[in-house]
């Protein structure tokens, strides 16, 4: 049995499909039409909902999230908010303004604008939210209608508005709106330290073990199933592909794959630990990350995607391998044969093959503290600016002493079957004056190191060409007087 | 008896929200709160299934076998069916023969639908379409267009405008410039899909809840295939989550096939397309490949020009001859052709039949005269900005290539306005110094108009009904034959009925479009809305009026000229009544409270033989000046500032307007800029959904974004309070974007050179027009140094 609230309510749920989206159980199973479908791919935003969990602090916190990619076994613990919590007077502020400011045309992309600036709403506590954090907000909600000013406008209006839901029933004492009800952050720490599962009729289920043990004993158990994480890219086998994955056993509730330890000589961080939770420790260590990291996926991609699913799934194009590997990591591999460690760089065995063994999963990643004249350079080449799949990343480490080039690392995605290095290049650079002459060579290098694809991203030229224009970026970001060199830098 | 309501007068106070004033959209609480009902949200009646279809995977085949035994006996499966279950027509083309609602035999388009399956659920129904086992013998497959110019295939025939002798006139001109490029297609993204909800009715009839611009084109169809006068299917729609074109004929298809479905089973069925489906088998926006050879003189002015637009229209035509004839219509944008021939193809290739898209071909066309404007500019060292105003339509230079006469020059004055308030002169040198000091980043300046011709091409169309109801408490309940997407159509007619009772806007209701209330209705579309059923509405409020004034000046004995609708009032002479009694007193006195109204427009004809005549009633215009910045070593680039001046005539709803200029530009950089359609050889759509297709996202809006309506510019025309239709022109304010960036791939060689830039201006495409330009200097210098 899962138990989680939605808008208030208690729900305990136990024979149903795991395989469940927590937009088909709103959609389908309880009629709540509010929360709309519009890609069923976590893309567009409109089934966007929010997710209180409990912080240790003893409030609640807010996360949005896809419903249309999550799972319903991930309510396990949760409060769900749909935009129907929303139906009373006074309206939310959020809604106010949107009326106000006309950012609804057709409505359809609304409920899920409404949902991504509530919960930026709750977080922000009346003040106002930084014209960068707004947009992070808005990142994953498309509107093919307004062109965004108006929805802007209305996020900015809002956030400094204050909300009191409506008050409670004189008659009964009891909170009259969903969003009232008394000491929730207490309720949900209860269950959700309580291992759940899920079982359907068929015999498939979903498992929601609490501590590494149990998970072990699950992978030992069961080396088919499947493990889950965000499903951020595994729930698009279920939504897309319309594949059956009878067997999951979700790691989001291991302490030891949450934690995220910051060291007086490293950074471990779990395989569990999402982009959002993640994402300030790793900035502070390589502030590199964090631009990258604002445009990876989406916010609401952001709150579920974890880095042990994003090297997991072993995807070329994933964003976080190449720098990454580029520093060197390590990954903590456990499972029934024990832990095991292992470069991040000779996971990746072939297009989506890696040294995972049948029972293991990820545990953590480990990469050292800069050390003197290190440097990172980490570039994502897109289509679009925000929530989009890079068709060439390239994340450069190198150590600069006395104007060369002592030591370099190049990793790459989008440019071969795996996230790779380019050897020739790197040895271009290495030993060499960090100057424009060296920038060409290891350019030119490039050319034999890899041979990339042509697809709707990019074709294999571009990439060629691109990749060695990011080098020459990373150089001329070195040099003084500092110029811009990217288009995100400018504005 | 009948009892009658209470009235609570209203305070005699001047009516609130009238025509003009910037009311919200008449469903923003319900959409703001989850509320709205679309068709997927509808209560389920009892015994519903859901549809799906399996579809061609083949871009050219003849179907060999098609084993459909897996499918229905795949769980949850009630019914399939095929062609051959077809009772009706099997030819659902909307003008031209050409669609079949289920092919068999021959399957011209990856994606199309070949049998239907209905299920308990819309998973079942999903699952069970990919079990089927077809077997096909693959035929040569036409994918681009160049391949169907070279095969002369074309769905239907190539057309042409001749203005004089362009050829003499191109033979004898010191300047003259060739050259051709490629605009891309669009998918229309609506972010609620297509569906429809069909019941069935008594006499084997069916009810169609339908997510559709056209629902009288809906009905129609159903009927036929059904085999059933056109009285037997009703169609409704509340609203749509999105159309933009991609609704007006495809919407059809789907309810047609829920029909067979609901034939063949006796129960309700809805089908709604899953994202990928609706991408792979619906119309997008034409691609097109357009060619010129433009003669000019030192002053840049076009002296004749010779143009050829061709448009990939898919394997049928659709709605192709007309978006074709507004691509040709529209190659002049705002500029005075002297001499021109402008041809127009219909290129049939073997893929999606493409289908309108805001603009309907007219955005297409105007890319040519824009990229001209600024090869004129280049060749002769001048701003592009400059040669644009030379070129202006202007009294004496007044007539298209078309024949039509320009009566209100709007453009000249507007630009003047918006490059002054927009500081293009000064942000000019700006940009210059900022480019010469910065290596990597490079930015890119242009100002474009926008002169967007308001009718349908086909002339019946322009025509529209509407249905007034006065009730006894003084409400007032209006349908009309436009449909709602988003674009506020139901409440600015509700402004437009309320403008004419002198009432408030809260007393005038606009529920669902269906065609059992107003018959044989026009496609929501050419911008045409609010100009139509604003007219028709306004009709039948006169004709109620008429009615209420005889009766008011008999009743109280006053002459008809005293009577004045005002202030939540009617005063008669010295006695002002509240409306609601008066219309009260209205019924007791056996007087129509209702009427039907009817609008056709005025002064419209075009000969397609001859290619000339007065096609439009009158032009929709605006300009934008867009700021971009371009990386030159990615070609990644952001959109730093646009400023707009946009003509709306009298607003009806100024907020409203504005939410489709902003909404439009937006719509229109994407088309031009990140959205790119990706076909494969075997004519497979490899951007199946937005993971790959890139719609602008809420990033890309540009920092400084200002948008202006032009004061005082009430429309000449007779149209509704003298308002302007304001649907589709701002689409084409996003050229401003594209010119943009070639603007700043140009300032690489200091604008002596126009890079080839075709759209959409991908940040690959971007760094090709980079490349080029420094490939140009490059030998220049070369040149220059021998
Ligand atoms: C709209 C959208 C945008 C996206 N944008 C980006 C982007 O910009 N950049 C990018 O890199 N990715 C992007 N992704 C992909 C995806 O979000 C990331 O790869 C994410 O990190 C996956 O994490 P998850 O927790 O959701 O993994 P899940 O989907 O839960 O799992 C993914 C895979 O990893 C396996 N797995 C999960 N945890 C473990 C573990 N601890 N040990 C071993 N295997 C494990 C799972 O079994 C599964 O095979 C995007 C996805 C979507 C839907
Ligand atoms: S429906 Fe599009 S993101 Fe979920
Ligand atoms: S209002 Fe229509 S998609 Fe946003």
């Amino acid at each position: 049995m899962i138990s989680f609230y939605l808008n208030g309510q208690p729900y305990h749920l136990d024979n149903l499909d795991p395989n469940l989206s927590i937009l088909n159980w709103l959609r389908t199973n309880m009629r709540l039409t509010g929360t709309k479908e519009g890609c069923a791919s976590g893309d567009c935003g409109a089934c966007t909902v929010a997710i209180g969990s409990p912080h240790p602090d003893g409030t609640l916190h807010y996360t949005t999230t896809n419903s249309c990619i999550s799972l319903i076994g991930s309510l396990h613990g949760k409060h769900l908010i749909t935009v129907d919590a929303l139906q009373q007077q006074p309206p939310h502020p959020v809604q106010s303004a949107m009326i106000e400011e006309h950012g609804a045309q057709c409505g359809f992309c609304t409920p899920g604008f409404i949902m991504s600036l509530f919960a930026l709403h709750q977080n922000q506590q009346g003040q106002p939210a930084s014209e960068k954090d707004l947009l992070e907000t808005l990142s994953g909600n498309l509107c093919r209608c307004t062109g965004y000013r108006p929805i802007l406008d209305a996020g900015r209006k809002a956030m400094v508005e204050t909300w009191t839901p409506g008050a409670a029933d004189p008659k009964t004492q009891e909170s009259a709106h969903p969003l009232q009800a008394p000491d929730m952050a207490g309720k949900l720490t209860a269950l959700a330290n309580q291992p759940a599962s899920i079982e359907a009729d068929s015999g498939a289920w979903y498992q929601v073990p609490t501590d590494l043990n149990a998970l072990r004993d699950l992978r030992r158990q069961w080396p088919e199933s499947r493990l889950i994480a965000g499903s951020t890219d595994l729930a698009l086998d279920i939504t897309q592909q319309l594949k059956t994955l009878p067997q999951l056993i979700s790691v989001e509730r291991i302490p030891e794959l949450l934690a995220i330890e910051d060291s007086a000589d490293s950074l471990t961080i779990g395989a569990a630990a999402t982009y959002e939770s993640f994402r300030p420790a790793l900035s502070r260590l390589w502030p590199a990350f964090d631009p990258m990291l604002s445009r990876l996926g989406s916010r609401q991609i952001r709150y579920r995607g974890t880095l042990g699913g994003n090297i997991g799934n072993a995807s070329p194009i994933a964003d976080m391998p190449p720098p990454l590997i580029a520093l060197g990591a390590t990954l903590l591999l456990d499972g029934p044969e024990g832990e095991r460690s292992l470069p991040l760089e000779e996971f990746f065995l072939d297009y989506k093959v890696t040294d995972l063994q049948p029972g293991e999963f990820i545990r953590s990643v480990s990469l050292l503290r800069p050390g003197p004249n290190e440097h990172l350079f980490i570039y994502k080449v897109s289509k679009r600016l925000d929530d989009d799949i890079s068709a060439v990343l390239g994340a450069f480490w190198l150590r600069l002493e006395q104007g060369a080039v002592t030591r370099c690392r190049l990793a790459w995605g989008g440019m071969a079957a795996t996230p790779v290095r380019s050897p020739a290049a790197e040895q271009a650079l290495t030993g060499k004056p960090w100057n424009e002459a060296t920038i060409k060579t290891a350019g030119a290098a490039l050319a034999g190191d890899f041979k990339p694809m042509s697809d709707a991203r990019a074709s294999a030229d571009y990439r060629r060409q691109v990749a060695a224009n990011l080098l020459r970026r990373a150089w001329l970001s070195t040099q003084t007087p500092a110029q811009p060199v990217t288009v995100t830098d400018y504005a | 008896m009948r009892r009658l309501p209470v009235n609570s007068p209203a305070p005699n106070q001047s009516a609130r929200h009238l025509a003009g004033a910037s009311v919200a959209h008449d469903s923003a609480w319900k959409h703001v709160s989850g509320q709205a009902r679309y068709i997927d949200d509808m209560p389920e009646p009892e015994g519903l299934l859901h549809a799906a279809v399996g579809h061609s995977a083949q871009a050219h085949a003849r179907i060999l076998s098609m084993d459909l035994e897996a499918v229905r006996s795949a769980p949850g499966v009630v019914a399939v069916v095929t062609a051959d279950d077809v009772p009706g027509h099997i030819d659902i083309g909307p003008v031209f023969p050409g669609d079949s609602v289920l092919a068999s035999g021959l399957v011209e388009h990856v994606g199309q639908p070949i049998f239907a399956v209905a299920a308990t659920s819309h998973e079942a129904a999903r699952k069970a379409a990919r079990l089927a086992r077809v077997e096909y013998e693959p035929l040569p497959a036409r994918i681009t267009i160049e391949q169907a110019l070279a095969a002369q295939l074309f769905v239907r025939p190539s057309k042409t405008h001749l203005r004089g002798d362009p050829d003499a006139v191109l033979g004898q001109s010191e300047y003259r410039l060739q050259g051709s490029h490629h605009i891309g297609g669009q998918e229309h993204f609506y972010l609620e899909g297509q569906a429809c909800l069909v019941e069935p009715t008594e006499d084997q009839g069916a009810f169609v809840h339908t997510s559709s611009q056209h629902p009288s084109e809906v009905q129609k169809l159903v009927a036929e295939v059904l085999g059933l006068p056109i009285h037997e299917v009703q169609a409704e729609v509340r609203r749509m989550g999105g159309g933009f074109g991609g609704k007006e004929t495809q919407a059809a298809p789907l309810a047609c096939v829920a029909a067979l479905l609901v034939r063949a089973t006796g129960r309700p069925v809805k089908y709604r397309l899953a994202r990928a489906d609706d991408m792979i088998q619906t119309g997008k926006r034409h691609d097109f490949l357009n060619q010129w050879d433009v003669s000019f003189n030192a002053a840049g002015e076009i002296t004749a020009a010779d143009i050829s637009v061709s448009g990939r229209c898919g394997h049928s035509p659709d709605l192709s001859d007309a978006i074709v004839d507004r691509a040709m219509f529209h190659v002049d944008n705002a500029y005075f052709l002297p001499a021109a021939r402008v041809t127009g193809h219909r290129c049939k290739t073997h893929t999606v039949s493409n289908t309108a898209f805001r603009g309907f071909g007219g955005p297409q066309g105007m890319m040519v005269s824009e990229q001209v404007m600024e090869d004129i500019a280049r060749q002769l060292g001048k701003d592009p900005l400059d040669i644009r105003k030379a070129n202006l339509y202007r009294p004496g230079r007044d007539t298209t290539q078309y024949g039509q006469t320009i009566e209100q020059h709007i453009l000249p004055d507007l630009i003047e306005q918006l490059e002054k308030t927009s500081d293009y002169r000064q942000r000019r040198q700006a940009i210059r110094r900022f480019n010469a000091g910065s290596p990597v980043l490079k930015k890119g300046l242009a100002l474009t108009p926008v002169k967007f011709g308001i009718s349908f091409t086909a002339k019946h169309l322009n025509q529209a009904g509407a249905l007034v109801h006065i009730y006894t408490d003084g409400s007032i309940h209006v349908n009309h034959g436009g449909t709602e997407m988003g674009q506020g159509l139901y409440i600015k007619v509700a402004q437009v009925v309320a403008t004419a009772f002198q009432v408030d806007l809260s007393r005038v209701k606009v529920s669902a479009t269906r065609t059992d209330k107003v018959p044989n209705t026009s496609p929501t579309a050419a911008s045409s809305g609010s100009d139509l059923n604003g007219m028709a509405a306004l009709d039948a409020c006169e004709k109620i009026l008429s009615g209420l004034v005889a009766f008011g000046a008999e009743h109280w004995k006053v002459p008809a000229e005293d009577i004045h609708f005002a202030d939540n009032q009617v005063h008669l002479g010295d006695t002002a009544v509240d409306f609601a009694d008066f219309v009260q007193a209205a019924y007791m006195h056996r007087v129509s409270l209702s009427s039907s109204g009817f609008y056709a427009t005025p002064r419209i004809h075009f000969d397609h033989e001859r290619g000339q005549g007065h096609p439009f009633l009158y032009y929709a215009n605006g300009a934008a000046c867009s700021e971009v910045i371009v990386d030159t070593l990615t070609g990644e680039y952001r959109v730093l500032r646009t400023d707009i001046l946009h003509d709306v005539g009298r607003s009806l709803n100024p907020e409203i307007d504005r939410g489709q200029i902003e909404g439009g530009f937006i719509q229109g950089m994407g088309w031009l800029t990140m959205e790119e359609l990706v076909y494969s050889d075997q004519g497979q759509l490899m951007t199946t959904g937005p993971a790959t297709y890139k719609i602008p996202a809420v990033s890309d809006t540009p920092p400084d974004f200002r948008v202006d309506l032009l004061a005082d510019s009430p429309n000449r025309e007779a149209t509704v309070f003298h308002s302007k239709a304001v649907g589709e022109p701002p689409l084409m304010l996003g050229i401003s974007v594209w010119c943009a960036l070639r603007d700043a791939a140009a300032s690489i060689t200091d604008y002596r050179y126009s890079p080839p830039l075709n759209a959409p201006a991908t940040p690959e495409e971007v760094l090709r027009a980079v490349t080029a330009s420094e490939l140009w200097l490059a030998s220049a210098m070369e040149v220059a140094d021998e």
